[in-house]
């Protein structure tokens, strides 16, 4: 009875944040599903299974309250982001096993909710695509039926047999790479190919809209402040038309960059993970800037097709002194 | 003067409570019957605890002295009423920690008789007899921080004191004894100002009202109407813009910084009940020994009392009629108020409002859940902090860099807690990290002290040996000179070898020494040294 004030307490709970992270994704999934077929949503059940399972497990292996913190919602985001960062027709061990690397690994072996220095969903994304380098390159054609979509799920194949052309199709900024660099081929030709659209990637489009558009509900709930996102976006904007108008030839352009691949989804919710990334607002302008440096390096000069995920890792470990450096001035110290 | 005219500022952060003050301002101030008894704390304020006047079995009238100020920091305590003093004796105290203090009981004698009063023409006297004045008459802040007002009614020295803020800002959530004061008695309110701001030599005075309070902020424009250089101002609603630098800030732009005194920024801030009492100091002669107190929480009917010092807590609520529930009062707002360890204890000077708690209306919080860095705490802070790292530290016992975070730049307004989603009661961290800071400073000053006072032994010992062998060498080159003279033989030897001859006369010095003893009792036989160091003894770390 004797506790102390304050009293009372605003409507609030972590539960309550990680639902509002999940409500904004649901323009994207429904983009998602909308363009590409049911797939992700079977990889969004997957995660979310296997995720809620690790967690309840370690939670009880740890001799922590498992109610309390499965239904904190919390573990469901991380499968949610891997589920939509993962390619929605990979077979469903992959997205498994991602999770449980994510949860187990990412998450609990570094002390649980709010102790992980890595965002635990691009630390499976990036041990996956190290170790899977080609299962995690097969991204959806259009054209793939739900049946085809199962099958590619669930069908038990040797990966090297799987008929891939037939469904598979390559991510705009992976036709890029290639063009580019295999074929030497210039920006405007690569371009031609038609998996581009009218911003980023055929289809994929849609989905960045469902992330830009959450993400802005995201801000406006005040879950996440501004500083990550518009960092990040204008930075990406600037470093990539940096050298779009130096070698328009050999450098793709900035609405490209910001419109495809991870862009948005890092930008919005990944990037903004609040646990791993810096919390002062210059932090955040600085950490956002660098990751979106970062991201077009390793686009444009690294050996991945994205650079989101290791970006995020790169950056995750710079957490602590980037908020130590920046500490904003306390109330009557601002001329000190 | 027109609110409109003047620029107001803004602080950052802030939280916006449901406020809950309808119900209480329903109905005007009321009186209150006398109770059965008074227990009057002597200490009710920041400062010395007053040195009790009174005897038990003495008559004393109402505002009469029961406990003079212990210093110039201190302040005055009078009787609620006349009567006789019963006991005086330690009982519990208004304050969480359940421990008790000194209290003067007092037994009405039904009488209320008033001791001689008179008006105090402030105008003729030195500005410091007026403040000794206010000390004696037992005047403190009545926004609740109870520091003693006479100390703070001083212009720095070196800024000539600018603007007077009067807080009627009143943001916590179910207080509004400043909102019933100002809406009935907005003119004397600002006569206690206008004698305010002449102590001070203050320019102006600003009264800065939360907007949330449009009854309060008209009646006191239509008094302020009557006074030169008093602006009323309807201030935002966001809690804490009653806090002192939140709505030194609002009016003026000023940051005080911690640690700083606001009138080395020529500001100084009083709350309105404070400038309410000080208007009855000097203009009626009538020390502080009552306030309006807020009754409000699970009661049938929350209101505004005016309450002697020394009722007992659950006294004043049943007028209010304490709802089945009930199973604690706490005293001031739900944002930085206190748990009462019983429902007995004394309204005292810092009780703002009494609001009867029960497990409906303030929940115990739900279970605690680990930080997700999610800086809704910092977004929250008006102090600009980071509040999550201060946590993250306060846990860690990393006391150092609490302190670097600024801790004591908190001023626990409780924002931070209030938003945080993992429901942390994060000002209970920083309460724990200040008290653990200043228990190892106390502990450090301590051992600081013991040390100071353990080298100035050791280099005193150093010092007396030293001048000792000065002596004996001085002695010793005496007898050395006079021997030459004499040319004795036995001392002769000594031009051979000095040491022969110290030895000599220390064998000398002995054998005089041990007739002594033999003739003395054997109590005065302990060697030189040991004596020496006796009276030091205590003194060893």
């Amino acid at each position: 009875m004797l506790n102390n004030s304050p009293y009372i307490r605003a409507n609030n709970s972590v539960t309550r944040v990680m639902l509002k992270v999940l409500l904004a994704l649901l323009p994207a999934v429904a983009a998602y599903v909308w363009q590409f077929g049911i797939g992700v949503l079977v990889q969004l059940a997957l995660a979310s299974a296997t995720a809620l399972a690790a967690e309840a497990l370690v939670l009880k292996v740890r001799g922590k309250p498992v109610q309390l913190f499965v239904t904190d919602l919390s573990a469901i985001v991380t499968a949610w982001l891997i589920a939509l960062a993962f390619p929605s027709i990979g077979p469903w061990w992959m997205v498994v096993v991602g999770t449980a690397i994510a949860i187990v690994v990412g998450k609990h072996l570094y002390g649980g909710l709010g102790q992980n220095v890595f965002n635990p969903a691009m630390l499976a994304y990036a041990v996956m695509i190290v170790a899977f380098p080609s299962l995690m390159s097969q991204w959806p054609s259009s054209q793939l039926d739900t049946a085809g979509q199962f099958h590619a799920i669930f069908g038990i194949s040797d990966p090297a047999t799987r008929a891939l052309d037939a469904i598979t199709s390559a991510t705009p900024l992976d036709t890029l790479r290639t063009g580019l660099r295999a074929a030497g081929a210039s920006v405007d030709s690569v371009m031609q190919s038609q998996v581009f659209g009218w911003a980023g990637g055929k289809h994929w489009e849609w989905v960045t809209l469902g992330y830009l558009i959450g993400g802005v509900w995201l801000c406006q709930q005040k879950v996440i402040t501004w500083h990550i996102p518009t960092a990040f976006i204008v930075s990406l904007g600037v470093i990539s038309g940096l050298f779009w108008v130096i070698h328009p030839v050999h450098y793709a352009s900035p609405l490209l960059h910001i419109a495809a691949g991870a862009s948005m989804l890092g930008a919005f919710f990944i990037f903004t993970d609040p646990v791993s990334a810096a919390s002062t607002p210059r932090g955040k302008l600085i950490y956002a800037t660098c990751a979106a440096i970062l991201t077009y390096l390793i686009r444009e000069f690294g050996s991945f097709p994205d650079g989101v995920a290791f970006a995020t890792l790169l950056l995750n470990i710079c957490v602590p002194i980037i908020d130590m450096k920046t500490q904003p001035p306390v109330f009557g110290h601002k001329n000190d | 003067m027109n609110a409109t005219l003047r620029k107001l500022f803004s602080f950052n952060g802030g939280v916006k409570p449901q406020t809950n003050k309808l119900d209480s301002t329903r109905e005007p101030i009321a009186q209150l019957p006398l109770p059965a008894q008074f227990v009057v704390p002597l200490h009710q304020s920041v400062g010395g605890v007053p040195i009790p006047l009174v005897s038990v079995g003495q008559k004393v009238l109402k505002g009469e002295r029961v406990g003079a100020p212990d210093g110039n920091y201190s302040s005055a305590i009078h009787a609620p009423t006349s009567g006789t003093v019963v006991a005086i004796e330690p009982r519990l105290m208004a304050h969480t920690s359940g421990l008790t203090m000194l209290c003067v009981v007092i037994e009405p004698d039904g009488k209320d008789e008033w001791i001689a009063t008179e008006k105090l023409a402030y105008h003729s006297l030195p500005a410091d007899e007026v403040r000794d004045y206010l000390r004696d008459a037992g005047v403190v802040g009545l926004g609740g921080a109870v520091f003693p007002s006479h100390v703070k009614l001083k212009a720095g020295k070196n800024t000539p004191m600018k603007t007077l803020v009067i807080n009627g800002a009143e943001c916590e959530p179910f207080i509004t004894c400043d909102d019933l004061l100002m809406r009935e008695r907005p003119e004397l309110i600002l006569r206690g100002v206008a004698i305010m701001r002449e102590l001070l030599q203050a320019e102006e005075a600003v009264v800065g009202i939360e907007d949330n309070k449009p009854e309060a902020v008209a009646s006191m424009q239509a008094a302020a109407a009557k006074f030169e250089h008093i602006q009323i101002v309807a201030v935002p609603t966001r809690y804490p813009a009653g806090g002192a630098k939140q709505l030194i800030r609002v009016l003026t732009g000023i940051e005080v910084p911690h640690g700083k005194r606001s009138t080395d920024y020529g500001v100084q801030c009083f709350n309105v009940g404070t400038a309410y009492a000080i208007y009855e100091a000097i203009e009626l002669g009538r020390p502080l020994i009552s306030r309006i107190v807020t009754v409000a929480g699970n009661v049938e009917k929350p209101r505004n009392y005016e309450v002697r010092f020394g009722t007992p807590m659950d006294f004043v609520a049943q007028h209010a009629g304490v709802k089945a529930g009930t199973d604690s009062f706490v005293m001031g707002g739900p944002m930085m108020g206190f748990r009462m360890p019983a429902l007995d204890v004394p309204v005292v000077k810092a009780t703002n409002c009494i609001i009867a708690s029960s497990p409906a209306l303030f929940p115990p919080p739900p279970p605690e859940m680990p930080c997700i860095r999610c800086g809704e705490c910092a977004r929250a802070c008006p102090t600009d902090l980071q509040p999550f790292e201060m946590y993250w530290h306060s846990r860690a016992k990393n006391f150092g860099k609490t302190q670097e975070y600024h801790l004591f730049d908190c001023i626990e307004c409780g924002c931070c807690a209030y938003v945080c989603p993992s429901n942390i009661p994060l000002v209970d961290y920083y309460r724990f990290a200040k008290t653990e800071i200043w228990a190892r400073e106390r502990q450090k000053d301590a051992a600081d002290s013991a040390r100071v006072r353990f080298e100035a032994r050791n280099d005193r010992i150093e010092r007396e040996k030293r001048e000792k062998a000065e002596k004996l060498a001085a002695r010793t080159a005496a007898a050395r000179s006079s021997a030459i003279t004499s040319g004795d033989a036995a001392i002769n030897a000594t031009e051979d070898d000095p040491k022969k001859a110290l030895i000599a006369a220390a064998m000398a010095r002995a054998k005089a020494q041990k007739a002594d003893a033999e003739h003395a009792a054997p109590v005065a036989a302990p060697a030189a040294s040991t004596s020496e160091s006796q009276p030091n003894a205590g003194e060893q770390p």
